[in-house]
Parts: C-alpha cells; sequence; structure tokens
C-alpha cells in the first residue's frame, strides 16, 4: 500500500516539474504538431495512398507512434539527469518503496504523452485527419498508444540508469528510436523497401503499432514480404504481444539496474 | 552505546584493482559526532554509502542503530538522515516543494508535512526562499536545504558527506552554524570533510582516514599531541646561531635543532609561552636580536602530514566513483 502511496508522490513531481516548467510541455507539444504538418503538406501531395482521405489518413497513426516511442528518450534523460545530481541516492536513502522513483517517471511521462496525444490529435483534425471508425475505435487506438509509450518508457529507464553520461543517452535513445520510427510503415509504405527490409520493417513493433491503429481508425493495411503473415492480419494482437514482452523484459531489469545502481 | 559500528569493510572497484576501502573499521558512540577525515580518494564516500545502505561492501559488516545495514537495510533508512556532497533536490522545485515532498515520502501525511516543511525552512533561514526554485538559490542555501531534508524525521544518526565541499567561506562559516546548532541538540552525527580545519570545529572525534584504512583516531588534541606539542622557533643572523642553539636547548631542556638555509632554530617546548619569555629574556641579556621568534602550534595539517607522508591528493578510487557518473 505505501508503495502505491509513494509512486503517486513522485508521479505528482513529474507533474509538479511540468506546471513550473512550462517549456517542457510546450516543446513537446510543439514538435508532433511542426512533425504532422511538415510530413502532411511536404510529403503529403507525392505520396498517393491509394486510400479515400488522401495522405494524411496513414499519416497520423504513424506520428502518434512515433511521438509515443520517443518517450524512451524522455524518461532516459530524466533519470540520468537525476542520477547525476545525486537525487536518486538520496531517494534510495529513504523508506520508501525502491521501485516507487523509476515507475512514479514512467508513469508521469505516460501522462505527459495523453496531453501531446490530445493535441495532436486536434492538429491531425484541423489538417483533415477523419477516423472513420467511431470514438469507441480511436478511443482504444489511443490507449494502445499510450500503452506502447509506457513500455518503452522502462527501455528508457534502463538506458537512463545504465548510462554515465546525459549526453550518451540522448545518443542511444536515438540510435534505438530512429531506425525503429524509419524502418517502418509510420511514413511511407515498406512496399517500396528492399524485400530484405521488408521483413524487417513490417515486423517491427512501430509497424505493428501503426498498423493496429489504422485498422483501428478504419484504414486497410498495406504489407510486402510479410503479407498474409500473424503481424500483419493480426496486427492488434501482435502490438499486444509486443508490449508486453517489452514491459516482461524491461521492467524487471530497469528497477534490478535501479537497486544495484552503485554496486 | 555505539550508534555506528563498521568492522573490516572492504569494498574494490574495477574487478579489484582498486581498494576503495580496505580493512576499514570505525564507530560512533551515541550522541557524538566522529568526523572522517581525509583526502580525496581516502574512502571517505565509500564509507558513507555502506553505513547509509546505498551500497553493498565487499566483506565486513556495518549496523547503525544497531540495525545490520547490509540485512536490513530498510530498517536503516528508517533511521538515518543523509546529506551528500551534492544537494540532491529537485532544481526545478521551490525549497517547500521539495521539503513537502520528502515529507509526504517519509509518510508524514499532507498537512503534517507542511507544518514540518516551514519549521525547517525556519530554522535554516529559508523561508524567504521558500517559494523559490532551488536553481536561484547559493551554494550555501542549497546546502542548508539539503540538510533540511535530511532532518524531516529526526534522525536517530546522522551522515554528512562533505557538507561544505564547494562552498565560499561565508556559505562554510554559515553551515558550520547549523551543523553545531544540531550538534547542540543531541544528535548522533557521522561527518566527513577534507577540511582539517571542519574536523577541529565540529568533531568530538576525529578518525584519519587514507587509502582505504583509518590511521589515526582520537580528539583533536591527542592527535595533534601525537604530532608533539608545541615548538619554539628562533631565527637569527648566522654568527648568532651557535649561541642561540645554546640558549633554545636550555631553556626547552630538549636538543635544538636548526635549518641552515633558513636560520631557523626550533625545539619543543613544554612551558609555551613562558618557555618563549624565557629565550627572549636570555637572548637579549646576551645581546643576540632575533629576527623572528614564535610559538608554533601543530595544526591538524601536520598531524596528517605526519600520519601519511603526504598531503592531500587525489585517488583512483574516487575518481573511479566520480566517473560511475552519480554525482
Amino acid at each position: 500500500m505505501s508503495a502505491v502511496r509513494d509512486t503517486y508522490i513522485i508521479t505528482r513531481r513529474q507533474l509538479l516539474l511540468l506546471t513550473r516548467v512550462p517549456e517542457v510541455l510546450i516543446f513537446s507539444t510543439i514538435q508532433p504538431v511542426m512533425f504532422v504538418l511538415l510530413f502532411r503538406y511536404v510529403f503529403g501531395g507525392s505520396i498517393s495512398t491509394g486510400q479515400p482521405g488522401g495522405y494524411v489518413q496513414l499519416l497520423m497513426p504513424g506520428i502518434f507512434v512515433q511521438t509515443v516511442a520517443f518517450t524512451l528518450a524522455g524518461t532516459a534523460s530524466g533519470l540520468a539527469e537525476d542520477m547525476k545530481k545525486g537525487l536518486i541516492d538520496r531517494f534510495r536513502s529513504l523508506p520508501i518503496s525502491q521501485s516507487a522513483l523509476v515507475i512514479g517517471r514512467t508513469l508521469g511521462d505516460s501522462l505527459l504523452n495523453i496531453v501531446v496525444l490530445t493535441v495532436m490529435g486536434i492538429a491531425g483534425y484541423i489538417v483533415g485527419w477523419r477516423p472513420t471508425t467511431g470514438i469507441a475505435h480511436v478511443a482504444l487506438g489511443f490507449l494502445f498508444l499510450l500503452f506502447f509509450g509506457y513500455a518503452l518508457s522502462w527501455v528508457g529507464a534502463l538506458v537512463g540508469l545504465s548510462a554515465s553520461d546525459a549526453r550518451v543517452v540522448q545518443n542511444v535513445s536515438f540510435i534505438v528510436t530512429f531506425p525503429l520510427t524509419f524502418l517502418s510503415n509510420a511514413f511511407a509504405p515498406t512496399t517500396g523497401m528492399p524485400r530484405v527490409l521488408q521483413y524487417f520493417a513490417e515486423w517491427n513493433p512501430v509497424s505493428t503499432m501503426v498498423a493496429a491503429c489504422r485498422q483501428l481508425f478504419g484504414l486497410k493495411n498495406q504489407f510486402g514480404a510479410t503479407a498474409g503473415s500473424f503481424p500483419s492480419e493480426h496486427p492488434l494482437t501482435t502490438s499486444l504481444i509486443y508490449i508486453l514482452l517489452i514491459m516482461a523484459v524491461f521492467v524487471p531489469l530497469a528497477l534490478r539496474k535501479y537497486r544495484n545502481s552503485a554496486n | 552505546m555505539k550508534s555506528v559500528i563498521a568492522e573490516h569493510l572492504v569494498k574494490t572497484y574495477d574487478k579489484g584493482r582498486v581498494r576503495a576501502l580496505d580493512d576499514l573499521s570505525l564507530d560512533v558512540e551515541e550522541g557524538t559526532v566522529l568526523s572522517v577525515l581525509g583526502p580525496n580518494g581516502a574512502g571517505k564516500t565509500t564509507v558513507v554509502r555502506i553505513l547509509t545502505t546505498l551500497l553493498r561492501p565487499d566483506s565486513g559488516s556495518a549496523s547503525v542503530a544497531g540495525i545490520d545495514v547490509i540485512k536490513n537495510p530498510e530498517k536503516v533508512r528508517e533511521v538515518i538522515g543523509l546529506s551528500g556532497q551534492y544537494a540532491a533536490v529537485d532544481e526545478i522545485l521551490t525549497g517547500y516543494d521539495n521539503l513537502v515532498m520528502f515529507g509526504q515520502l517519509y509518510h508524514l501525511g499532507n498537512k503534517q508535512a507542511i507544518i514540518r516543511a516551514n519549521e525547517l525552512l525556519e530554522r535554516f533561514s529559508l523561508t524567504e526562499a521558500a517559494k523559490r526554485p532551488i536553481k536561484t538559490y547559493s551554494g550555501g542555501m542549497r546546502r542548508r536545504l539539503d540538510l533540511a531534508a535530511s532532518l524531516i524525521v529526526k534522525p536517530k544518526v546522522l551522515f554528512l558527506d562533505e557538507p561544505t565541499t564547494g562552498l565560499d567561506p561565508r556559505g562554510r562559516q554559515e553551515m558550520w552554524g547549523v551543523i553545531q546548532e544540531l550538534v547542540k541538540g543531541g544528535v548522533t552525527l557521522l561527518l566527513t570533510t577534507q577540511y582539517l580545519e571542519e574536523a577541529d570545529q565540529l568533531a568530538d572525534e576525529i578518525a584519519v582516514i587514507d587509502t582505504g584504512k583509518v590511521i589515526a583516531r582520537g580528539t583533536s588534541d591527542t592527535l595533534k599531541k601525537q604530532v608533539g606539542g608545541e615548538r619554539l622557533e628562533v631565527v637569527v643572523e648566522q654568527a648568532n646561531v651557535a649561541k642561540t642553539m645554546e640558549i633554545v636547548a636550555a631553556v626547552s631542556g630538549n636538543k635544538a635543532s636548526l635549518d641552515e638555509g633558513l636560520r631557523l632554530i626550533s625545539a619543543p617546548v613544554s612551558s609555551g609561552s613562558a618557555a618563549l619569555f624565557e629565550v627572549l629574556k636570555s637572548l637579549n641579556s646576551s645581546g643576540i636580536h632575533p629576527l623572528d621568534v614564535g610559538l608554533k602550534r601543530p595544526s591538524l595539517d601536520d598531524v596528517f602530514l605526519s600520519l601519511t607522508g603526504h598531503a592531500a591528493e587525489e585517488k583512483k578510487a574516487e575518481i573511479q566513483e566520480k566517473k560511475r557518473g552519480r554525482k
């Protein structure tokens, strides 16, 4: 019970930080909104989708997934910062649940995602994004996105607690997230990629997430090399398995790293 | 009763190549202040981290307030306060926010956490700055807030790891004042420092450590005696050196030694200023006018030098710890 309370206090600290430095919130939302506008108007005209509603329909799920994937970097740099300042030592010397700090941090970062996704959804609507399946499906899609972001946040926790330097954290986070988000179906169909790459791009959890969202928002998915395979037929189930798998591996690893963070 | 006991602690880094602690033992009597004094890299921070459950020793045992640090770290955390070398508070949050948050983490309950935060802000003269983010605080204010955070629930044993490192003289004076207040209140305190003056000022007892071992311990006075008491020093013209040596030897009752280059004659004395007066009288009646004359009391610096044979230098273990990114 006290573990829940401790976690709640740490999560609240996270939110308090956001109110004290509103820039963080502003820039965390400006960047994805900027991506929406850039991709919508720069590539939108030259990519033919063969689907009703144009490129923006395909784009929005991609950008949603990309944005929540970057939670990884947020959690990583936040924890690395706390380590550097000795805050983690202080927390570890307190009579509190030893996992509260990390769990609270990941939850706080997910709450930030709710705000960011909402703003992006509105921006998307303004530039023509119109999901055709109704509110329940869209809501389920957003829930999935939050869950995916939460799982990646734990990967970030391990990165942040393992790295010795904030700059290393930045680099590692980028190296993990960039190939994942661009070697996927998020911005362009995988069918245009070399066949070998198609396998990776289509099995990539980012792609299955994007495909799952597209399905939930009423779009058809296009698969190349892996067409007809389980992930392409059942992107939702596959994504759920990925999310659970990521958490099953990284939650214990990150918590262990935290407990032993000085040994 | 001993509030802190550390026995035969060993901690190595880099697969045993760096021995941060090398069979270190120490203890702190309840209600007293022990200062762990040593240069950078001597192992001070490592000891504190082990005693505050942040680090597990390779071997050896330790207890705080009678609780085993290795077997029952959760219980130890309930009775200790720790303030580290770096002010471990959230920079973006205000002083008030920080203290309330830590109060809640100590399970004080919201109301109680707020009351306690205000009390501590008042006590450490931070009330005016309470609603400002920590990043606007001076170094001294940060340390005071950090100390306040470690006192939210009155700890049975308080650990201060280099509480004044990096502070300007004024900040250091303020911090000393705050710590002296605490000591008057009867806290059991283990304090590490590389400032000999600080140990002298604040501690009942001093443990001098070097390369992971305690090399001497005792009160400031006993340590000074270990190096020898006061010395009488006279500097004279070359022509008067021989005669002056006779006089100094006669007055002190000890063999006088000579630094030829400086023409400095010195000898240990036990009668302090009376010996000084005697020497001046004898020199005067022999028609010798000293260029310089004085009594030199050994400082803790002398103690340290004579015990370790070297002055403070940074060593591998500490650098290693810094590299581990926790600072």
